[in-house]
Parts: structure tokens; sequence; C-alpha cells
């Protein structure tokens, strides 16, 4: 109730906060403005447009990407919410290992394990020419250029959102549950089928919202294995025919599959929220499983750690190993060096730029929120900024082809006044880094944001009363407390953009290739063995906030 | 003769146009124990923000030690104004420990001696071995006490405490109202408390001011709050009270209990206070009132009684009688009482 602030209210700030005020309404606008743009431009309707993608692939376009998103969606679940089940609820050998090694697959783009598995079981692959020479020529093996090649992979590679949400929520909520549904009289499998699962639908939505998000981005994994989607469709169009008014079109439609995604999570999630703070923090008492039960049980773990992790990171090693034996000495490392620049440029930007701007909106939002909570300012702040995160929802593509509606007009207009000669934005970082701010401004706002709730107002007042001024609160009370959450926000950021691609392939100006866009342009040539490399250094970076989330699990 | 360590003049605030402080002043002497006492939403606690500058006044001015810091053109912001406050969430820094908390608001002194001087002011709280722990491996009367030395720490002009006590349990906040009364006595620390605990304001004031609805209602010694309340209102939050109604005429006053002596001699029909422990109540078969519940404390019981013309009254009692519910009794009254007029 009572108006209390991070920053005091001085009679003379009052002008300052109007401006914080309206530069952050900008850069909220800036964030909102390519998404907004596309809305618009899918409800101008262009008929000849539509009729002629309609004629061509865009029936099966569709079709595929809901069969995608079903199956993706089934498969994280049953591998998610089993394999969580299996670690919270019984115990059996490595089980302490297991339970964090599952989440390592989080560290594999997904192309990367679309490669890889095209390389290994495809037709040429090691795996059906030893299935051949094992049963003769015209031996039956699954096709693996399918739509279930691709489910199968994507799924492998995005379970662990579901498995580390619903660990979380068999870990926090099933204790108390689960003993009360046994003394009344239930059995195990239907506590678990009747209370814990039920309880666990937030967590397992969220979980499963989150891979269907990846899913909808991808269009490499999809292309490897020859089922093309929206996705697939937007990156196909702008690339292949330059068409960008048709990949525009197409990236609406693209957007109304993540705008169905969105609804329907906040639907099904209903009024739950997926966050609830466990009881006494007590564990379910784990089935103890010994001999034979035990290492059957400790063999699924290790099927699925197998084949998300160990063996594409295995074969990457070996590709890699082999391909720097190949080359002359010294000519590998000066390309590799430059592709790691370009990289680390365009992430520590964009990271550097998203953390700023988010710590900039977090910061305002708290503290007009704590100022008056249902003024007009606040409620105003707190809306946008929720709608600025949605970025996060939208496929790459869409994003891209969102900033390029605001920018070309920017540039046109620059080039007509005579002002510059070529394509100062469209043909810079300029607009790649704009399409990363507005694709990952979620995960630094929401890392930002988190760390500054542990300030309670008080704290600064208190600061004050002690005789601080507003840069020593800054300094030594703000800082300290909001370092972590910035330090993760950067992180998280880099992490992400170093493993972008539909956004990096559309925008990247000339001759900006990155890691991820030179492992792709390989891998999509069949150079598994040199794309190999790229790719595990991509791989070996986003190790790191995968070890963070492995330690704080526990 | 001295000057006030602190005057409120006619302090107003309003928020979003709903009136927070109306009119209200106040003056405290150096060295006293001020308790602001009253309702959540009385106004009590911007009062207490205001004096700290963490509110701006829109009306009225405050003077700290002699000196004008806000109100009629006049700004000192907060880290000027030389008051230490103990805040209601304690507000540690959770990133410093208990000495670094403390030595957060020494910085004007030389860094080699603050480290030293921080734990000498805990220890002066009771906290000796507790200097090197984090706010969060510390109890919540640890806590409370890390408060109170960082807010003593740089020798304020005046100590602000906003509900210090409300986040510990009953036992504890007993007895560490005293340490922090004696605490403060042993330092001749000019103290402002805000609380809507009746009991901790009797217990810990020097004078209380009971605040409602942004005015001050009362000023006095806890003493004088309770046996001379000016308002109905100040009775019936600082202990509690019954209210019969009577005729008054000069000194007396008609009651269903009797004719009364009034403190202050009054005429018409009034609205006379009786505390519970001025009522004496005896076992009559032709009493004018039944016991209807008995609430049993240890030291003493409370009666629940239901008179004849259907008024009910609550009554204290010694601990060792059984009194029967539905039992009929005699109800009388000891000592002068109050009168309101209607």
């Amino acid at each position: 109730m009572q108006p209390s602030t991070l920053l005091t209210p001085r009679p003379s700030a009052r002008l300052a906060r109007w401006g914080v005020f309206v530069l952050v309404g900008g850069v909220l606008a800036l964030l909102l403005l390519p998404i907004g743009l596309l809305f618009v431009e899918g409800i101008t309707f262009t008929p000849d447009l539509w009729a002629r993608l309609w004629a061509t692939s865009l029936p099966r376009m569709i079709v595929n990407t809901a069969l995608l998103l079903l199956g993706v969606g089934a498969g994280t679940c049953v591998i998610g919410v089993g394999m969580a089940w299996l670690v919270t609820g019984y115990d059996f050998p490595l089980r302490g290992i297991f339970d964090r090694a599952l989440l390592l697959p989080l560290a594999v783009p997904p192309f990367v394990m679309g490669f890889v598995y095209m390389a290994t079981f495809d037709y040429a692959g090691p795996v059906q020419t030893a299935w051949r020479a094992l049963l003769g020529r015209d031996a039956w093996f699954p096709p693996i250029r399918s739509g279930w090649g691709a489910i199968a992979v994507m799924t492998l590679v995005l379970y662990p959102y579901v498995y580390l949400l619903a660990r979380a929520s068999f870990r926090e909520q099933a204790a108390s549950t689960f003993d009360a549904a046994r003394v009344m009289g239930f059995s195990r499998r239907r506590a678990f089928f009747q209370l814990v699962l039920p309880m666990a639908r937030p967590s397992l939505i969220a979980g499963v919202t989150l891979a269907a998000m990846e899913t909808l981005t991808d269009f490499a994994t999809v292309r490897f294995f020859a089922f093309p989607t929206l996705s697939e469709g937007v990156v196909r169009i702008w690339e292949g025919r330059m068409d960008r008014a048709g990949a525009t079109e197409l990236a609406v439609l693209l957007l109304v599959f993540a705008l169905l995604l969105i609804t329907l999570e906040r639907a099904l999630r209903g009024r739950a929220r997926y966050d609830q703070q466990g009881s006494a923090g007590r564990r379910l008492t784990a089935v103890v499983l010994t001999g034979w039960r035990g290492w059957t049980a400790a063999l699924a773990p290790a099927i699925v750690v197998g084949l998300a992790f160990v063996l594409p990171v295995g074969r990457l090693i070996a590709w890699t190993l082999n391909e720097i034996d190949g080359h002359i000495p010294g000519t590998w490392e000066t390309i590799y060096g430059a592709y790691i620049g370009n990289s680390f440029t365009l992430a520590g930007a964009a990271a550097a730029i998203t953390v700023t701007l988010a710590l900039l909106i977090a910061f305002t939002e708290k503290n007009e929120r704590s100022r008056n909570r249902a003024g007009h300012r606040a409620r105003a702040l707190r809306w946008s900024a929720r709608l600025a995160t949605l970025g996060y929802a939208m496929p790459g593509a869409v994003v891209a082809a969102g900033v390029l509606l605001v920018v070309a007009p920017i540039d046109h207009a620059l080039i007509a006044a005579g002002v510059i000669g070529g394509l100062a934005l469209t043909g810079s970082i300029v607009g790649l880094l704009y399409a990363y701010v507005v694709r990952f401004m979620a995960v630094g706002y929401q890392s930002v944001s988190a760390s500054l709730e542990r300030i309670k107002p008080s704290m600064t007042e208190a600061g004050q009363t002690m005789g601080a001024g507003q840069l020593r609160i800054a300094r030594r009370i703000i800082a300290p407390l909001i370092r972590g959450g910035t330090a993760a926000g950067v992180l998280l950021v880099f992490v992400d953009v170093l493993k972008e691609l539909p956004a990096t392939l559309l925008l990247r100006p000339f001759g900006m290739d990155t890691l991820a866009i030179w492992s792709y342009m390989l891998a999509a040539e069949s150079f598994w063995q040199a794309a190999a490399l790229p790719a595990l250094t991509i791989l070996a970076i986003s190790l790191i906030p995968v070890a963070v989330l492995m330690r704080i699990g526990r | 003769m001295t000057s006030p360590a602190l005057e409120l003049r006619h302090l107003s605030k309003r928020f979003a146009d709903r009136p927070i402080l109306d009119d209200l002043s106040l003056t405290v002497m150096p060295g006293e124990i001020m308790v602001i006492l009253g309702d959540s939403g009385s106004g009590k606690t911007t009062a207490l923000r205001l004096i700290a500058g963490l509110e701006t006044p829109d009306d009225g001015e405050i003077w700290i030690a002699g000196t004008h810091v806000a109100g009629t053109g006049r700004w000192t912001p907060p880290e000027k104004r030389g008051v230490g406050m103990v805040f209601q969430d304690y507000a540690l820094f959770p990133h410093l420990t208990a000495a670094g908390n403390v030595a957060f608001a020494l910085h004007a002194e030389a860094a080699a001696t603050r480290g030293a001087h921080a734990r000498a002011l805990l220890e002066r709280v009771g906290l000796t071995d507790a200097a090197n722990r984090y706010p969060h491996q510390l109890s919540g009367g640890e806590q409370q006490r890390v408060a109170l030395a960082r807010a003593l720490a740089a020798a304020p002009r005046v100590v602000l405490l906003d509900e210090p006590f409300s986040n510990l349990d009953a036992r504890l906040r007993r007895s560490l109202r005293e340490e922090v009364v004696a605490t403060l006595r042993s330092g001749g620390t000019t103290a402002i408390f805000v609380t809507h605990d009746q009991e901790e304001a009797l217990q810990l004031a020097d004078r209380i001011a009971v605040v409602r609805a942004g005015r001050v209602l009362q000023v006095g010694t806890p003493r004088q709050l309770y046996n001379a309340p000016t308002h109905r209102e100040v009775a019936r939050f600082v202990g509690d009270a019954n209210f019969v109604p009577g005729a008054a005429a000069g000194e007396r006053v008609e009651t269903a209990l009797g004719t009364l002596t009034l403190r202050a001699p009054t005429n018409g029909r009034v609205e006379v206070l009786i505390r519970p422990e001025a009522l004496t109540v005896q076992p009559d078969l032709d009493g004018g009132a039944i016991v209807m519940a008995v609430r049993f404390y240890g030291h003493e019981q409370a009666l629940d009684l239901l008179t004849d013309d259907g008024s009910r009254l609550t009554a204290r009692a010694r601990p060792d009688r059984e009194w029967t519910i539905g039992v009929r009794v005699r109800v009388g009254v000891e000592g002068v009482v109050t009168a309101y007029p209607l």
C-alpha cells in the first residue's frame, strides 16, 4: 500500500522519471514493432500470392508443421515425464548421474542432432551399411528421410525441457500428495496417474510448449529429413527465389501457428502456476530397485542419454579429429578463427544490448510498480513488457521477416534522401542484432527481473537512511544483488544467439557467416566431417549454462 | 530550554487523492521514546517515512533537532538527515554479513576502524558471534538486532522504528522489546516507534501519540491515555473498554450500574467509559446481570456479562474463584469514570 521506489522520489526527479518512461516506451515499441507490422501485413490480404503458395506446397507445409508439432509434443512428453518419474520415484544404480545427465541434450542444437543422425542412419551411413552387410543388399530399413526421422531427432533433443519442469514439479509437489494418497489406499500407480501427473500438468504444458516453440523455429533439421514445414518454407522462398513478399506471407502463417501455441498453452494451463513452491522440501520416498530390476531401470536413461548426447558428441569429436588431421597445417585455424570471431561478435553484442535493455525495462517497471501498483504507467509497462517478451515464442524466420518490414523502409527512405548509397541497416549487422534482441529479450528479461525481485524497496531506503547517496546505493547494494542474474542473462542470450540459425541465415550481411551458418551450410552439402568442428564448438559453449542448470537441479 | 529532537508541524500527505495525513502535528523531546499508535491505514507509517525523507510532504514542515528539513520549499534528502531507521522487514542487505551491514552505515569513518566499530555495535545489541554471518543464516530476532545496530551505527539524532517486532513470535517479542528500550535509553537516543499493538505501545513508550485517519487524537503518557482518554476511539484502542449510557449532572452520572463519580464534570446524555478492572462482580440471586462466558488467563479471568437491560460488559476477576456460566451476579463500579457526550 505504501508507495516506495528503488530510487527515492526527490522533488527534482519528476522530469528524469518522465524521460526514462519515454525512453523505455520507445524501446518497448521497437521490440513490438516487427511482430506488429507482420500482423498488419497478414491482415492486408493478397489473394494472388496466396493462390500461388496454395497451388504449390503450402498445404503440405501446414500439414507437416502440425504433424511435427504433434509428434514432438507427444514424444517429449512421454520421454520427459517417463524419465522424470523414473529418477524421482525410483532409486536404481547410477540414478544420481542420470538424474543430471538427462539434461545434457539441452546443449545440442537440433540441426546438429539432425545432421549427425542423417549421417549415421541414412543409406550411406555406417548403420545401414552394417545392416546390409548382415542381412543382404535388399534388407528393409525404416525410411530415415521422413517425418518420423525428424520427429525422433527433435524429440531426442527437446525432451529435456519437459524433463526439467516435470522433475521439479514431481520433487516439489509429489511427496506429501503421494503420501496422503497412499494412506487413503491408492496404489503407487494410481497415485501417480490420478494425482501426481494432473498436479504436474502446468509444468508439463510449459515444458511441451517450450519444446514446440523450438520445433516451430527449426528449418534445418526438417530440411535434412526432407520434411518441409512452414519455417523451412519461409527460408526456402526467401533464400532460393529471393521472393521476400512470398516469404513474408508465409511468415504470417507461421506467426499464426506461434500465436495458437501461446493461446493453447494459456488455455490448458488455466490459472495454475507452474512454479508452485514446495512445502517443506521433503522429497518423495523413492522405491529402491535392486539387482536386475535396478540395472534394467538404469538402462532406460542410459539409452536416452546415449542416443541424445553420447552418440552425437562422439561422432562430432571423431569427425573433428579426422578433419584436423586431413588439413594442411595452419589452414583450418584461420577459417575457424574467422567464424569464431563473427559468432562471438554477434552473440556478444546481442547479449550486451539485450541485457542492457532488459535491465532498463525491468528496473523502470519495478520502480513504477512499487510506486503505484495499479497506476496506468505501471500497468502499461507491465503489459508491454509481457508482449515484448513474446518474441521468444516467435520462430526465427518470423522475427526476421518482421524486422525486415521495419528496417527496409528506413533503408529505402535513407537512400531516397541521398543520405547513404547502399542498404545501411538491411545490409549490416544492425538488422540482425535487432532480430536477436527481439527474439531473445524474454531470456534476458526473465533473468534480470528475477534478480531484481530480490531487492526490496526498503533495502535502498535503508541505505539512504544510513547516509548513502544514490551512486553508492547503486554500486554497493543494487549492483552486487543483480550481478548474478545479469551474468546469467548475458550467458543465456549469448548461447541462444550462437545456436540461432533461421534469423541469422536470412538477415546476415554478406560475409558475416557464423559457426552455426558454417556448420549448417556444410552439413546441407553432406560434408559431415567438415561441419563437425563448428558444431562441436557451439555444443561445448552451450554446455556452460547446462552445467549450471545441472548443479542447481540437485 | 532545549529544542525538540523532532517537530512535525501541520503535516499533510495525499496519495492518489486519498488523504493519508491530515494536519498532523507532533513534538518529540531529546531522549524521549515516542510511540505512534494506530490501525493500519491510519497514516502512521507514512508519518515515519516523511520524517526519514522517503516521502515528500504535500503541506507542513518537518524539523529535526532545530533544523528545517522538509516542507515549505525545503528538502533535505534522506541520506543527509541524520536519522536511523529500522524497517518492518529489516531490509538487511543479503549480500553483506551482519558486520558488513552495520559497517555500511559507517562510511564516513576510516576503513581501518570500521570493522572494529561495527563489531562493537553488534556487541552492544548482544550479537557477538554473528558478525560474520549473512542475514539468511540469522534467526528473526538476530536479524532484528542487526537492523537496530545498523540504525544506531551513525549515532543518528532520531531513530525511527517501523513495527520492528511484528515479525517475531510473542515470547521473543516481549524480551526483545525490553532489550531494545534498554539499548536506546543507555545511549540517550531519541526514538519513534510505529505500531498497531497497544500492549507494545504501553510497554515501550514515554509518550504515546494515538493516530487515526491521519490525525493525532491524543498525545500523553501511557497512564494518561489509559486512565483519561480524551476520545472514545482512544479508550477503545488503548486497553479494553465498556461503554454504558448515562445521564450526567455535574460530577455525578446516572447509569444502569448505579450513580457514579465523574473525573470531569459534564451535563446531559453521555456514554460512560468503565474499564473491565473497575467492575466488581458478586454472585447474587437478585443481581442485575448473568455470566455469559468465562476466559481464563492464569493471572486473571475475564467475564462476559449480560445485564438485564440487554447491554454486554466485560469484567476482570481474580483467578481463584470458579464462575459458572448462567449464574446471576451483582455488578458494581469502583473509582471515578470518564464520560463522553453523545
